[in-house]
This record gives C-alpha cells, sequence and structure tokens, in this order.
C-alpha cells in the first residue's frame, strides 16, 4: 500500500513521516517518530497504555491512524517534562511508589494530567472512574490514586 | 501487630527512598521488551490455531514465501527432531507438530521487511486441518468418553486404569483419617470450582532474536528469567546454552507467566532462515491470551471435621486441575497450600493433573494456593458459620507454629500466622458495621517462598561507588530493596549503589524472578558477595597500617582499627580504599553463588466488607485490609505494593475474570474489553499492615512478599457474598449473573 507523508507537531518539534495508512498513530510514534514511551497493551483502546493528546484531546493512540495526525499536534509522555524538571505528577509517582513494572506509568500519566488540567481538585472517585480506562496490573491503583490527589493538592498549591 | 521498632536498628532498611528506575519509567524512556530495535532488523508474526483440538493435514507456505519482503517462513520441519519430557512440551507448545491441541496453538511463523507485510503473509499460509473432538473442562476431560488428548502422556505416578487424560497422580498425607472425622462434632464435604484466568501483565510478550548459521545468537526479551530463555530456547532448537545470549528488556509484569517461553524460539529459527537478521516478534492482547500464561482451572472436592469449639480433627481434600494441552497444572502446590494454616493430625491429599484442549499452563502468583484456599478456605467459613463461631477465632485455634508438622511434611521453622491473625484482630476494619446487604470475609493465605539457583557480583568503582550485577529480572522494585541492603551493609549512602540485572554473559546461572525469591535470595547473595569486598577493603587497610588484618573491622563505610589493641589510626573510608586500589592490589569486587538458604515461609490473612446489589447480583468492594507476614520489609512502599496489587488479582479472579470458551473450543473472550480486570472505579484503597517476623535465614530477616497476596481474596470475597446475601458461591468467578441466581435459588 502506497504511504501517505503526514506532518504533526510532537511535543513541540515539527515532525515529518510516512504512515502506511493501516498503521495507527501508535505505531507511528513508536516506529517512525523513534518515540517509544507510549505503549501498547491491548491495540484495541481498552487499556490505555497508549494514551497520547492530539490538538489537546486525550486519545487512545492505538484507536487513531497515524495519517489522521496530519496537521495536528500530538503531546506524548516524552514531552511531560519541562527540561530537568518533572510534572508534579511525574515526580509524586516516583515519591509515592506508583508504579512497579511502570508499564501502564506513560499512559496513566498523560491521563491523568488531561484530568488535572480540566479538574484541578478532583476527589478520590472522580479520580477512579477518569483513570477506569487505564488498566495497570500491578498496584491495585491505591498508590497510583493517593500520587494523582497529591499531584493535584501541590498544583492547586502552586497555582 | 507489627512489630514496631525494629527498623529503628537500620540506617536504610525499612525506609522509603526513590526507586532508581524511577525517572526513567515515569518519562517515557525505560526500554521493554517491544522498544528495542536493531538495524536491518525483520518484523516476525505467527500463524495460529482456529481449532481446539485438529490434525494438521498439509501446511502449504508457497503463497506466503513468494509474497516480496517475506524472508523467512518457519514450521516445525524446522525444528530438532528426538526431543523428550518437558523440552518436547516446550517445543510441541512453541509450534505444532501433527496435531494442534488449543485455540491459539502456533502452526508457522513468518519474518518479513514490515510487520505488515508479516502479517499478510501469514494470511497467505494454507494449512488443512481435520478437526477432532475436544474438551475444555476438567471434569469433562477425565469422562471416560473423552477425547484423549495424547496418548502415552501419563507419568509413573498415574495408577494402572485411570483415564488417559489424567497425566500425573499424587496422594499423601498422615494420621488416621477416619477416626479423625469420627472425633468431629461437625463433618462437611463440598465441591468447589475455579476458572482458568491470565496473569493479565500489561505488557506483552516481545522479544528480538538474532542466530547466524553459525548456531550463536543474541536475544533480547521481556521475562523474569533470562537464562530460562537461554535453556529453554536452546533445548527447542537443539543449541548450545552457551552460545546464546540473552539481555533482559525491562519488564512490563509478569506474575509468573514471564518464566517460560512462548514464540521466543520462532525469532531466533527465523533470523537462522533469514541469513542472521535479527527478527522482532510483539505478541498482540489476543495472541497473549489464546496462547500464553494462562492458570489451571482446578475442581475441587474438600472435607472436613470440626468439633464445636472449632478445632480441627482431620481434613481431606481431592483436587482436579487441568493446565492445558501439557502436565503441569500446579495441583501439588494446591495441595500444599490448602491445609498449611492449619495445625492438624489427620490429613490426605490426593491430586489429578489432567490435560485439556487449552494453552499450556504458566505460573501464575502463588501458582495453585489461590485455588487449594478457594475450596479450603470457604468450606472452613461454612462450617464456622454453622457452628456460629467467629472466623479468625477459629484459624488462630488452629494455627501452625514455629516447630509444628506442616499439613504436607516438614517442619515450619519462624512463620508469623499468629501475629498476622493478632494483626487482623486488632484492625479497626473489624470494627466497621456493617449494613444491610453488606457482609464480611476473612481468609487465610499461604506460600513457601523460594531460594532457586542465584549468582550475584558487586565490584567497586575507583570513586567509592559500588555496582551490583544480579540476575533476577525488577518487576516491582527490587533494585530499590536490592540497593538498600548492599548500602546498609557497607555503610554508604543509598545513591552510591547501582544495581543492574545483567544478560546471560555476566554471571552464572540464575532461576528468574519467581516464587518471591529476587530480594531473598539476590539479596543475601548481594550481602555475601559485599562481604568479600569488606574482607579485602579490611586487607588493604591493614596491609598500610602495617597490622594484621584480623585487627581491621568494617563500620560506618570504613575499615577501622578494631579496639584498642589494634593500634591508633584514623578510619580508612571506602573512598579512599577504592581510589587507590590500583596501586594496592588491584580491583575491588566480591561474588557469591549458591542454592541460598533459610527461605522464610509467609502467611497473610484479608478481610473484606462487601456489598451486593440485590437487583443486579453486583459486588462491591467497600474495604479491604490485606495483613501479611513480610519477614523485613526492606523498601516498605514496595511491600505494600505487593500486598495491594496481589489483593486486586485475586478480587479480579474472584468476581470477573475467566477464560470463556465456545461450543467451538474457541477462547470467546481474548482482548481486555471482555476478559475484564479490575479496574480503578471497581476499588477502594486496599489497607494493608506489614507484619514483620524476621526470617532468620537471612541477613535482614526477608522472607519474600510478592505471592501470598493473591490467595486470600477468592474464599474472602465468598465468605463475605455468603453473609451478605446468605447465598454461597463455590464456583468462581461470582459474576452478578452467578450471585444473582444463587439469590433467586435460595428466595425459592
Ligand atoms: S494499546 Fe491503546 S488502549 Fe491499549
Ligand atoms: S505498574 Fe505494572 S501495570 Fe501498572
Amino acid at each position: 500500500m502506497s504511504k501517505h507523508h503526514v506532518t504533526t507537531t510532537v511535543n513541540g518539534d515539527a515532525v515529518e513521516f510516512l504512515a502506511d495508512p493501516r498503521e495507527t498513530l501508535l505505531d507511528c510514534l513508536r516506529d517512525h517518530v523513534g518515540l517509544t514511551g507510549t505503549k501498547e497493551g491491548c491495540g484495541t483502546g481498552d487499556c490505555g497504555a497508549c494514551s497520547v493528546e492530539l490538538d489537546g484531546t486525550l486519545v487512545c493512540s492505538c484507536l487513531v491512524l497515524g495519517v489522521e495526525a496530519n496537521g495536528k499536534t500530538v503531546n506524548t509522555i516524552e514531552g511531560m517534562a519541562s527540561g530537568d524538571a518533572l510534572h508534579p505528577l511525574q515526580r509524586k509517582f516516583i515519591e509515592h511508589a506508583a508504579l512497579q513494572c511502570g508499564f501502564c506509568t506513560p499512559g496513566i500519566l498523560v491521563a491523568a494530567k488531561a484530568l488535572l488540567d480540566k479538574n484541578p481538585d478532583p476527589t478520590e472517585e472522580e479520580v477512579r472512574y477518569w483513570l477506569a480506562g487505564n488498566l495497570c496490573r500491578c498496584t491495585g491503583y491505591d498508590k497510583i490514586i493517593r500520587a494523582v490527589m497529591d499531584a493535584a493538592a501541590e498544583l492547586r498549591e502552586a497555582a | 501487630m507489627a512489630k514496631d521498632g525494629l527498623n529503628t536498628e537500620f540506617r536504610l532498611v525499612g525506609t522509603r527512598p526513590n526507586r532508581p528506575d524511577g525517572l526513567d519509567k515515569v518519562t517515557g524512556r525505560a526500554r521493554y521488551g517491544a522498544d528495542f530495535s536493531l538495524p536491518g532488523m525483520l518484523h516476525g508474526a505467527v500463524l495460529r490455531s482456529p481449532h481446539a483440538h485438529a490434525k494438521i493435514l498439509k501446511i502449504d507456505t508457497s503463497k506466503a514465501e513468494a509474497l516480496d519482503g517475506v524472508k523467512a517462513v518457519v514450521t516445525r520441519a524446522d525444528f530438532p527432531e528426538g526431543l523428550e519430557g518437558e523440552d518436547w512440551n516446550l517445543q510441541e507448545n512453541t509450534m505444532a507438530g501433527d496435531k494442534v491441541l488449543y485455540d491459539g496453538h502456533a502452526v508457522a511463523a513468518v519474518a518479513a521487511t514490515s510487520k505488515l507485510l508479516a502479517e499478510e503473509a501469514v494470511r497467505l499460509i494454507e494449512v488443512e486441518y481435520e478437526v477432532l473432538p475436544h474438551v475444555i473442562d476438567v471434569d469433562d476431560a477425565i469422562k471416560p468418553d473423552a477425547p484423549v488428548i495424547r496418548e502415552g502422556a501419563s507419568d509413573a505416578s498415574v495408577p494402572e486404569g485411570m483415564p488417559p487424560n489424567v497425566v500425573r497422580y499424587m496422594e499423601f498425607g498422615r494420621g488416621d483419617l477416619e477416626a479423625g472425622f469420627a472425633a468431629a462434632d461437625l463433618v462437611r464435604e463440598n465441591t468447589y470450582k475455579t476458572e482458568a484466568t491470565h496473569q493479565g501483565y500489561i505488557e506483552p510478550h516481545a522479544c528480538v532474536g538474532q542466530m547466524g548459521s553459525d548456531a550463536k545468537g543474541e536475544m533480547w526479551v521481556c521475562t523474569q528469567g533470562q537464562w530460562f530463555i537461554r535453556k529453554m530456547c536452546c533445548a527447542v532448537l537443539g543449541l548450545e546454552a552457551s552460545q546464546l545470549r540473552v539481555t533482559p528488556s525491562e519488564i512490563g509484569g509478569g506474575f509468573g507467566g514471564k518464566t517460560t517461553i512462548f514464540m521466543e524460539p520462532l525469532s531466533l529459527a527465523l533470523s537462522r532462515k533469514a541469513n542472521g537478521r535479527p527478527v522482532k516478534i510483539v505478541m498482540s492482547r489476543s495472541e497473549v491470551l489464546r496462547a500464553t500464561g494462562p492458570t489451571a482451572s482446578g475442581s475441587m472436592d474438600v472435607k472436613i471435621g470440626m468439633k464445636k469449639d472449632g478445632t480441627l480433627t482431620a481434613a481431606r481434600a481431592e483436587f482436579r486441575m487441568q493446565g492445558g494441552a501439557f502436565p503441569g497444572a500446579p495441583v501439588d502446590m494446591a495441595l500444599y497450600c490448602g491445609f498449611a494454616p492449619y495445625k492438624l493430625d489427620a490429613v490426605e491429599h490426593v491430586g489429578y493433573d489432567v490435560l485439556a484442549n487449552r494453552p499450556k499452563c504458566a505460573a501464575y502468583r502463588a501458582p495453585g494456593s489461590p485455588m487449594g484456599a478457594f475450596a479450603v478456605e470457604s468450606l472452613i467459613d461454612e462450617m464456622c458459620r454453622e457452628l456460629g463461631l467467629d472466623p479468625v477465632e477459629v484459624r488462630m485455634k488452629n494455627a501452625v507454629r514455629e516447630g509444628d508438622q506442616s499439613s504436607y511434611g516438614p517442619k515450619f521453622g519462624s512463620i508469623g500466622l499468629v501475629e498476622v491473625l493478632e494483626a487482623v484482630k486488632g484492625h479497626s476494619n473489624l470494627a466497621e458495621p456493617l449494613g444491610p446487604n453488606q457482609g464480611r470475609g476473612v481468609a487465610s493465605g499461604y506460600w513457601f517462598n523460594h531460594n532457586g539457583e542465584t549468582s550475584v557480583s558487586m565490584s567497586i568503582a575507583a570513586d567509592g561507588t559500588v555496582q551490583v550485577s544480579v540476575g533476577t529480572p525488577d518487576i516491582g522494585g527490587s533494585r530499590a530493596s536490592l540497593s538498600l541492603m548492599v548500602a546498609e551493609h557497607l555503610g554508604i549512602p543509598y545513591e552510591d549503589v547501582r544495581v543492574n540485572v545483567v544478560e546471560t554473559g555476566s554471571l552464572g546461572e540464575n532461576e528468574p524472578t519467581h516464587g518471591s525469591r529476587a530480594t531473598f535470595a539476590s539479596g543475601k547473595a548481594a550481602i555475601l558477595s559485599t562481604d568479600q569486598a569488606i574482607k579485602e577493603m579490611c586487607r588493604r587497610a591493614a596491609n598500610e597500617w602495617g597490622i594484621d588484618p584480623e585487627a581491621v573491622e568494617w563500620a560506618d563505610g570504613a575499615a577501622q582499627p578494631a579496639g584498642p589493641n589494634a593500634g591508633k589510626f584514623p578510619p580508612m573510608s571506602i573512598k579512599e580504599i577504592a581510589g587507590k586500589m590500583g596501586e594496592t592490589g588491584g580491583p575491588i569486587s566480591g561474588h557469591h553463588e549458591s542454592l541460598p538458604e533459610g527461605v522464610g515461609a509467609s502467611f497473610g490473612a484479608h478481610v473484606v466488607d462487601v456489598e451486593v446489589d440485590p437487583e443486579t447480583g453486583l459486588t462491591k468492594i467497600l474495604r479491604y485490609l490485606v495483613v501479611q507476614d513480610a519477614g523485613r520489609a526492606i523498601h516498605p512502599s514496595y511491600v505494600e505494593g505487593q500486598y495491594q496489587g496481589g489483593a486486586v488479582q485475586g478480587i479480579g479472579w474472584a468476581l470477573n475474570e475467566e477464560y470463556i470458551y465456545g461450543e467451538d473450543g474457541r477462547l470467546q473472550n481474548p482482548i481486555f474489553l471482555d476478559y475484564r480486570i479490575p479496574v480503578a472505579s471497581d476499588l477502594p484503597m486496599i489497607d494493608t499492615v506489614i507484619v514483620e517476623v524476621p526470617n532468620p535465614g537471612h541477613p535482614y530477616g526477608v522472607r519474600g512478599v510478592g505471592e501470598t497476596g493473591i490467595t486470600p481474596p477468592l474464599p474472602a470475597i465468598a465468605s463475605a457474598i455468603h453473609q451478605a446475601t446468605g447465598a454461597r458461591l463455590r464456583h468462581l468467578p461470582m459474576t452478578p449473573q452467578k450471585v444473582r441466581a444463587a439469590m433467586k435459588a435460595q428466595d425459592s
């Protein structure tokens, strides 16, 4: 199948790649752009490991075609820290031991950031429902929820 | 209660520093199985059987081979013949021979210049099957008219005349069972069933394999055990183990399911055929569910005798388990663990390992123990209710203690079951009042823990920092706990130690990270390695001071004269000694390898409160408490994490998770949408209490904490549902439909 030329902005950088129309945005990020921080856990939109922001909207990148990213802006886990400074969510995940294997972590961080951008003061229940599409098999979610709540509190204080 | 104050004896052990791999994992930099690539790499795809049981009449790969960009196709014909025993099982599971034995069984594999092309090529392979009758359920598989999966698969343990799908048989026990049951006030017997579940790690299996015509190769793979991968790949492909070098990636969860091989040998076989170009294979989720992992399923009869005061007088278990189309269901482990929390003078165990047309089972967290506990702990609870006894008190009354003979034979060393049960009794969750449709369940769980072949090296850098090489992949923070122990032992900062998980060329054989052994076994070996380096550093200091090495001791990160008679010298720090090691005799390092002795078993007990919706039968977890003996929590956050993660996997097993097969023997739910694992909104916080009864067999008292936690949820939730609804469910999972039906059945 002939390939399509795709032009996007990924984490602030202009990026071009050639995509087979069957390839997902997840495939393109990982295989063509070289950003492997976004993970594939299922490929069917059920695990959230592939979460990215596409033009500011949280999406499962396994459910978006690479060619759909043409002209759009993509933010991935690799763009979450500003230089050396981790995003408070990233820092709190380490401090709270909110990851074990860490495979779900990039997707959960991207999803949690999308929540806090919208709702800086979520209840525990809101965090649990927001992250219900992000599977973690290791932690039982307890420390993840605590880390998100704590990061939210810190962000509110800073605001 | 936890033995408070233990942690204060240590500078670092028991603290909660950031894990060394944390930064890489929150920034997306950590490299997992599928993140690795090589120049010239090809991509592999696997053709899998759509049938549960069929004869392969013909495989035609010509169209696939003719496709532009296809570089290699392999079938079983590319594998050596004449393997036996488990090697044959592994080979047969890697790629079907004369028959396919389950839905998802690999039949052929392709390597091509892109993944899309490889997938296209796989679709062009034509296979002619003769479909055979199949059997899925364990009880059906031992019926006289059941399809025979493999003639002659039974080992010598199976008595004459047993159904052909029984491949292993066991019976063991002690005491006078009849007298024991006669002495009881209440004797009850019931049958319990558990369904197969999957470990459900979020990272699918992935590897890059490379092998030339000289039979030398390399592999990069997500695995719990690089030496197991090496050994098994080489056995299946007829290679020499030392010629294959296996490097483990970061691992996205394993839970036992990544201790064996699946498609890894295929990447090597394809690479060899493709002139040594590396081949990457990444499984899809449905391949993971159809062809890797799952647990055994069980059908279990339990009979128990109890006195009015709760004393157990006798117990008998007869467990039947299928572990797929190959021997290896953990029926022995289930039997060993089932009655382990109880002091019993008369006990009998009988076990059947049965074949069925399902994927080859792999280890899953405390393999066998959750099933055994579901049967035994459920029946104990039922009898407590019948006799009006408190389930915690009954467990306390019959609890095994140090020196007791276990139900399965060996005498227990130091164990902490009584301390665990005391902590349960004292916990505030037990005082929470229950409302309508709510219930509380309690259950115990057990795991032996494990040592295993272990080889560890450490060395001191010229700046006085320390590197430790271990062979046990870090799945849940073990690099942090190993760093803590080595830094504690050396008297240096935590940050000065770097623990690396190394490839097979760097150390002697290591068993995988399994059986809750990494912090125990690699930890013990790391400390013993460090002792060698300490001895050498003391010798170097003694040389410089011109005193006897025996007169030097190590304290606070420095060599020091051991008492006033040794002479007066200022402490010589690790940095000082390391800085001049080039002139004082060369590198300073330590190495230790053994099967570390002194494994300490771990008991736990869980308390769960549920609410059952009387309309829908949906069970909601209101509160959850895990209490478990860690021996010593080196990094308490990751101990809690193991407890919480194990409990939630158990909750999934109890309430939702199961392999669902259609009439045609095909797996009906091979995606996460239908194989539903617990999500954040299903759960409350998981409360934990870390009990610390130190294991005398480990320098810091470590037992191992990973396994036990998955065991108690199955029976505890069943008992809580019983209290909430009056209905006892003896067949997992306890889905809303089943709970509603059970409630309805008792109404009528
Ligand atoms: S990989 Fe996209 S949701 Fe799982
Ligand atoms: S930390 Fe392993 S899946 Fe979440």
